[in-house]
């Protein structure tokens, strides 16, 4: 087990240098000069030579690189040009408002998906297997913006029951917090529990065929109990493993849908970012989205290897 | 090979042409297809079929709901809702194919040579891949998009260079278990030489997947092009995308829902269409129990 984690680490660790060698490089190629933005009005020489100095862009690439990275590892960011706030602390601010929405999707998702595959992989080839299937590879094809609006329409413009966008502090007014969340995490765990039930299936249908269910079923056992004391345990390890690396896709969706809803969190900060040019603020953003993905992954593999028998020992 | 054999006995399919058959017989492919072939028929005869100009705004028809006059409704500056999602497939189709082709085009040759060669130049390429798919697929796109300036052009390169990494893998991956068959170890014996073995020999052994992979790609690319719109780092306005419509539409909810509707739906049955059409060529090129 500490053998398989080091190993992940050793392909982990160079993966993410890469990413922020690529995500650096990004910044650099970028037409015109950071300082004369930083400067904003001020257009003394003197002063842009001095932001040039403050900021060490008078010093090679390579020493710059090894200042961000340095930066970065110790959780400074650098400035926002929008806000004049630290980064790292606004990335602190906004991190846990889209990882709660991750989380509640991530329970539609299991709540919806898993039980839907399970159903489909029993009565395979069934009008109600064709059904599921078919909702399902709906979920993966309504764009999560376009779900939001017709959500709103719904249920804020037409019923009135729900707001149509903002947030409220989980901790501060949990109830209006949870009011608030309640569509856009319905928006991200709508496409994530297609995909849970996708896997889902697909597992069941490989494990329903599996040597020890011929030999449960020749022993007598009911197909009920077969599917859940037998069937399920066995079916549900790589959906654990997709679910995993799916919250770090979940990410990606939160952009758009916190967009939608007017959510002030991780995914509205590189779109904030993209168009006041704050492009320190993407660098972070793209930075830290490809370190939480890379840790997902290795929660996903160390999960795998716990939950399988064979791969324990 | 005995080709005087196969001359002189009764002709048999290519196993390409049996795929090509199974595939066909798919209701998936056909559905999807059939999605497709509409879409593609509807982009290109878009001003033939488009009642109205795209962006040609109608002063006295300002956000009126659909009508007989327009079907789909007019939007906040009175164009026709239904002309403007007719020529909106023009650059959902354009970007979906154009970034399917871009990571199709880098990314398989890059995993032939990952697979083929390994050592040194496949760790270079992997941990390279690794690295881009670490970005959430998104995210990389809007990063990529914000860096190159919004135009339609250069969200199709953002989208396709996000795209690229799974070509990479995917083609890396089959290479990998191909070139290890006997028939390649004999043409090696053979002294045919590594490009016409690759070209030759393993290329058309790994096409399949990569076919499925460039199908369901495009629905990735469509979704994420309408995206790209919505968010502004796409198609600009006055030219009519799916996206941009929608991104418009949201201030006019109460006042104009029609806006809303059509170019969603729009999106959601290209994106099925694709998604039907990969998951049949999937069960046919790669025929499993499931």
């Amino acid at each position: 087990m500490t053998r398989l984690i080091l190993n992940r680490l050793l392909v982990a660790i160079p993966t993410l240098l890469l990413v922020s060698i690529f995500v650096f490089g990004l910044l650099k190629l970028l037409p015109g000069d950071p300082v004369l933005a930083l400067a904003g009005e001020e257009r003394d020489p003197q002063v842009i030579e001095m932001l040039r100095d403050k900021y060490g862009l008078n010093q090679s690439l390579p020493v710059q690189y090894i200042r961000w990275l340095g930066g970065i590892l110790q959780g400074d960011f650098g400035l926002s040009i929008r806000t004049r706030l630290p980064i790292g602390e606004m990335l602190l601010e906004r991190l846990p408002v889209t990882l709660q929405l991750s989380f509640q999707a991530l329970i539609i998702a299991l709540v919806i998906g898993i039980p839907a595959g399970v159903f489909a992989a029993i009565w395979r080839r069934s009008p109600l297997d064709w059904m599921i299937t078919s909702i399902g590879l709906a979920g993966l094809s309504i764009p999560s913006f376009w779900l939001g609006i017709m959500l709103i329409l719904w249920f804020a413009v037409g019923l009135g029951w729900l707001p149509s966008g903002g947030y409220a502090g989980f901790f501060s007014a949990p109830i209006e917090n949870l009011r608030t969340t309640l569509l856009p995490s319905l928006v991200l765990g709508t496409a994530a529990a297609a995909i849970v039930m996708r896997h889902t299936r697909s597992s069941m249908i490989t494990a329903l065929k599996s040597d020890y269910v011929r030999t449960a079923r020749a022993k007598g056992l009911r197909e009920g109990i077969i599917v859940r004391r037998h069937v399920l345990r066995n079916a549900l390890i790589p959906v654990v493993t997709t679910v995993t690396l799916h919250f770090g896709e979940l990410l990606s969706g939160a952009v758009l849908t916190e967009q939608v809803f007017g959510i002030p969190g991780f995914g509205k900060m590189i779109v904030d970012g993209v168009f006041s040019r704050d492009y320190a603020v993407v660098q972070a953003v793209v930075m830290v989205s490809a370190v939480m993905f890379v840790t997902m992954s290795l929660i996903a593999d160390i999960a795998y290897v716990i939950l399988s028998p064979r791969l324990r020992t | 090979m005995n080709t005087a054999t196969d001359m002189s006995g009764p002709r048999r399919r290519s196993g390409t042409s049996m795929a090509l058959r199974r595939a066909l017989t798919q209701p998936g492919v056909k559905i999807g297809g059939t999605i497709v072939v509409f879409f593609v028929l509807v982009a290109i005869l878009a001003p033939l079929i488009a009642p109205y100009g795209p962006t040609e705004p109608d002063w006295m028809a300002i956000r009126q709901p659909p009508s007989a006059a327009h079907w789909f409704g007019t939007d906040d500056l009175g164009r026709d809702v239904l002309s403007r999602v007719i020529y909106g497939a023009r650059s959902s189709l354009a970007a979906g194919i154009t970034a399917a082709v871009i990571a199709l085009v880098f990314g398989v040759p890059l995993g032939l040579i990952a697979g083929y060669f390994g050592g040194l130049v496949d760790m270079v390429i992997s941990r390279c891949t690794d690295a881009l798919l670490a970005c959430p697929f998104l995210v990389l796109a809007i990063a990529l998009a914000a860096f190159l300036g919004p135009s339609l052009q250069n969200a199709m390169i953002a989208i396709g260079i996000s795209a690229m990494p799974i070509f990479i893998r995917l083609t890396r991956g089959q290479v990998i278990s191909v070139k290890q068959e006997d028939y390649v170890t004999a043409v090696r014996a053979q002294g045919l030489g590594d490009g016409a073995i690759i070209i030759s020999h393993i290329l058309p052994n790994v096409v399949a997947p990569i076919v499925v992979q460039m199908t369901i790609t495009m629905a990735v690319a469509v979704l994420a092009e309408a995206s790209l719109a919505f968010l502004g780092l796409g198609q600009r306005p006055p030219a009519p995308s799916w996206g941009s419509m929608l991104d418009i539409a949201r201030q006019f909810l109460v006042e104009a829902p029609w806006m809303a509707v059509w170019p969603g739906l729009a999106i959601v049955v290209i994106v099925l269409g694709f998604n039907l059409l990969g998951d049949g060529l999937n069960d046919a090129l790669n025929p499993r129990d499931d």
